[in-house]
């Protein structure tokens, strides 16, 4: 049952056995952690002030760097990179693009709901 | 891997076949992961959703959780959280180091790094727990707005400070309602340490406090306002709130403590049953039955869902610490 040791981080990190490959993703995604508490901490006023797509450039940086941590967990950890092309792609594409739609379609109606309570005639604050 | 067409998956008419070259343990491991994951992203994005909807009044994390183990009164945002994330990514490696071995039949190796990985469930759970006590328990206190809207209070320098910290409690013969004293189908939560009227007057009589509201400004903080307006917004208090339960909550809005009971609550299970699954496997380790049957192909599946879990952890550390 032997996979092949994959390399990883762009292929630039080619680890000789497994065991090396464990704590090379586990160094990563430390480090990735770190970052993001070290960003949490000072959170930048470039990041915080402008914004893309109606969501902070810091919260962008924060969501990105979760999901590069979520493929490093997948690929690595769970050994996704193993599996055979059309097995990994059954998961990871339903899961992405579902929920990627249904991010889409709630947050655009919470976006349009804060709208109406703002500046239409519903209030909530009596 | 051989290359028949047994193994490659793609001649599977014949019924003994592994479809994608996996085994059906293991695919269906991977399609519940799937299922679960959308679950949770359901969580998550209704927890968006609302955060959306009332996106300038929501609280902001680094002032919700700020608690240390052993550090009292240091304001410590989001450390014990990134420790837990530690922890948890730590014991996903212990339970890959046990598949690994497992794949090399080294059958001490993997019970020496399945019962590490048992222990950092176990701490991780742990760690949550002491979260929610101190979230249930609330810091400062706050007074809830007919409404529904929460006050705080902060002192000259625009801290918060608690509402027992200038507020003195008048006599009161009130006393809580429960089932043993009157009607036994009758009772009421218990009564907040000070009655709205305490409140007012004791605010009344120290004029450098003033109040917050869950409003937020242009550079993200709490508003704070004047002595003329802080009194106004009293007036339409109607009761104390302290700490947080699923229908009210001193930090802000209550959908707040709602998702965070559910998300993490729901996350948190996944974290048991995922120890007691490991129990379980690392019993049978010890027991032999995996060495016997020729593969340790168990510890693999349980170890899909043990970095599920890691997986969930990272984005909601994400989305209710982070973001």
């Amino acid at each position: 049952m032997a996979h092949e040791i994959q390399p990883f981080f762009l292929g630039m990190l080619k680890p000789k056995n497994n065991i090396q490959k464990i704590w090379m993703v586990f160094a990563l995604l430390s480090l990735v952690t770190i970052i993001e508490v070290i960003f949490g901490i000072i959170k930048p006023s470039v990041m915080v002030d402008n914004s893309l797509f109606g969501l902070k450039l810091l919260n962008w940086f924060f969501i990105i760097l979760t999901i590069y941590k979520a493929y490093y967990i997948t690929w690595a950890f769970m050994h996704m990179d193993g599996e055979h092309k059309w097995m990994r792609r059954s998961v990871v594409w339903t899961g992405v693009f579902f929920i990627a739609y249904i991010a889409f379609i709630f947050l655009l109606e919470g976006g349009y709901i804060y709208e109406i309570m703002k500046n239409s005639f519903i209030t909530r604050d009596f | 891997m051989a290359a028949t067409a047994v193994t490659t998956g793609h001649d599977t008419s014949k019924g003994y076949g592994k479809p994608f070259g996996i085994s059906y343990g293991k695919m269906m491991m991977w399609f519940f992961i799937l299922s679960d994951a959308l679950t949770f992203s359901a969580f998550i994005i209704s927890y968006g959703f609302s955060r959306f909807k009332f996106i300038e009044e929501w609280p902001i994390a680094d002032e919700v959780f700020t608690h240390f183990p052993f550090l009292h009164g240091v304001n410590a945002p989001m450390y014990y959280v990134a420790l837990m994330t530690f922890i948890l990514i730590f014991s996903s490696v212990t339970m890959v180091l046990a598949v690994d071995a497992g794949h090399k039949m080294d059958k001490k190796k993997v019970t020496l790094y399945m019962f590490l990985t048992i222990i950092g469930g176990a701490i991780f759970v742990g760690s949550q727990a002491w979260e929610w006590k101190n979230f249930i328990k609330g810091e400062y206190g706050a007074v809830q707005t007919k409404s529904g809207n929460i006050l705080q209070f902060v002192n000259e320098e625009g801290h918060q400070i608690a509402v027992s910290d200038f507020v003195t409690a008048s006599h009161s013969e009130r006393v809580q309602h429960t089932g043993d004293t009157g009607l036994w189908y009758q009772s009421e939560a218990a009564l907040p340490t000070f009655t709205m009227a305490d409140i007012q007057k004791s605010f009344a009589a120290h004029p450098e406090v003033r109040v917050r509201t869950q409003q937020l400004d242009e550079a993200g903080a709490k508003t704070i306002l004047d002595r003329a307006k802080s009194t106004a917004a009293l007036q339409t208090g109607v009761k104390m709130v302290e700490g947080a339960n699923l229908k009210e909550n001193e930090y802000g809005h209550p959908l707040f403590a709602d998702f965070f009971f559910f998300i993490t609550g729901f996350h948190g299970f996944h974290v048991f049953s995922g120890i007691v699954f490991n129990i379980i496997v690392f019993v049978n380790v010890i027991l032999g039955t995996y060495e016997r049957r020729g593969h340790y192909e168990m510890v693999e599946k349980v170890g899909l869902y043990w970095h599920f879990v890691d997986l969930v952890w990272v984005f909601v550390f994400t989305f209710f610490y982070l973001v």
